[in-house]
């Protein structure tokens, strides 16, 4: 089948009108034709009107029964490609498996800083796993559907990956490589806001390792940087940087 | 009739929709409620206009409802709206399903699809759906007859084209394109952005 008729097939694809194998060959087609998946993101839109339209009231049994599984029945972490993975089993360990699996697929787009993100992570599981709730606030934003990931490299050989979620409106850092401060030092992290610099909280690093949510929305943030500040944090970066990376759109 | 309209309802609760995905997605079972209230009249709605079958209907929703639960950190926002993500999840099912029971009952089937009963015809009138229903029948009304049966046919059906063009005694690539060009008309008549 050529590539002309393949175009054709957005309306019966959206509709599951075709059978195994071409739906197979359409889904193989769609990622490099860049107008094919536009008309199909906006036909399926257009049946949900078709579903939208016989909608009922749905019996409060059905409701009560769906409740009653929720409650037993696992979650399955973001996709991972080319790997299907069943639920976690605590509560605790299927969080770090999250903050895995998302990096994993973040480091997937990444190529080349794969394998350090993915030790990264498992530093960032091990820092996190000190405080508890640290570590839920982490792993929901490496496990958000939409977290993004950019890395990058700063001073003498330390290297930095900030994690955003757009959804959730946050952002996280995470280091490697980076010496403790000097004495009576902290870092603290910004959020760049336009043309100013607002607070993002400091960040302990131990072990050379650092990881933590960003405090505060994202906002309008562009970029988030780095700084060394005075024990306490300041209000204003009081030094150059030692990294400012820009945020993933 | 060229002016879009725009409509309300559930379909247009996107953003909020995606937002509490984002909450089941890390075990949200109240967000998970608030989801089931947005969609579960319009899975239910759609299951049941496919498969017919009230009890087998009931099962299946159930099944969609579930899946929501278990694969909400699956959404990808870039592939289309929540809503969206969830009815071609619930229209799947049912398609399978409606297949699946398929070898058994091919003969009343296809006796029932002769009918060709305007699903929308069939369910119980919501308050809230029915000025989006009103719309969507409108532009139904406005596709040529060849496109109003095959969109209807695959969509609130589940058949395949080569069954809608079986069914209809018409060409193979006639049915891929009027399932495409009438779903285009569609979207231009309901003004659906991606």
């Amino acid at each position: 089948m050529n590539t002309g008729d393949l175009h054709l097939l957005t309306g019966a694809y959206v509709l599951h009108a075709l059978p195994p194998g071409e739906h197979a060959d359409f889904e193989r087609h769609l990622p490099g034709c860049p107008s094919c998946s536009e008309e199909v993101r906006e036909l399926a839109a257009t049946t949900g009107k078709l579903a939208s339209a016989v909608a009922v009231v749905p019996p409060p049994v059905l409701k009560q029964r769906v409740m009653a599984r929720v409650a037993a029945e696992r979650q399955a972490p973001p996709v991972v490609p080319r790997q299907s993975r069943r639920g976690g089993t605590r509560r605790g360990r299927a969080l770090s498996r999250f903050a895995l699996a998302a990096s994993v697929a973040a480091a997937a787009t990444f190529g080349s800083v794969a394998l350090w993100q993915y030790q990264e992570a498992r530093d960032a599981r091990d820092a996190a796993q000190r405080t508890e709730g640290r570590a839920a606030d982490l792993a929901s934003v490496l496990a958000a559907p939409d977290a993004k990931a950019v890395s990058g490299g700063f001073a003498k050989g330390a290297t930095g990956t900030v994690v955003v979620s757009r959804t959730l409106d946050k952002a996280a850092f995470l280091a490697s490589g980076l010496p403790n401060p000097p004495e009576g030092k902290v870092y603290q992290l910004w959020f760049a806001d336009g043309g100013s610099m607002r607070s993002a909280g400091l960040m302990d690093v131990s072990g050379t390792t650092g990881a933590a949510v960003m405090e505060g929305p994202l906002d309008g943030a562009s970029g988030i940087g780095i700084t060394v500040e005075p024990a306490g944090g300041s209000a204003q970066p009081t030094s150059d940087p030692l990294a400012l990376m820009t945020l993933p759109a | 009739m060229k002016a879009a309209v725009h409509i309300g309802g559930p379909a247009s609760a996107g953003p909020d929709l995606q937002e509490l995905l984002g909450l089941v997605a890390r075990g949200d079972q109240n967000a998970f409620s608030q989801v089931y209230d947005a969609v579960g009249g319009s899975v239910l709605g759609l299951v049941r206009t496919v498969l017919r079958d009230p009890a087998q209907s009931e099962e299946v929703a159930q099944e969609v409802l579930l899946e929501i639960w278990r694969s909400a950190a699956r959404y990808q926002p870039s592939r289309g709206s929540a809503m969206t993500w969830i009815l071609t999840l619930a229209h799947r099912r049912a398609v399978d399903r409606v297949r699946s029971a398929q070898a058994a009952t091919d003969r009343e089937r296809r006796a029932a699809l002769l009918e060709r009963t305007p699903a929308y015809d069939e369910v119980t009138e919501q308050v809230d759906a029915r000025l989006e229903r009103e719309q969507v029948r409108r532009c139904l009304r406005a596709l040529t007859e060849l496109q109003h049966e095959s969109v209807t046919l695959a969509y609130y059906r589940g058949l395949t084209y080569r069954e809608v063009a079986e069914l209809l005694s018409v060409p193979l690539g006639t049915v891929k394109t009027r399932l495409r060009d009438g779903l285009i008309r569609l979207r231009d008549c309901l003004g659906v952005c991606a």
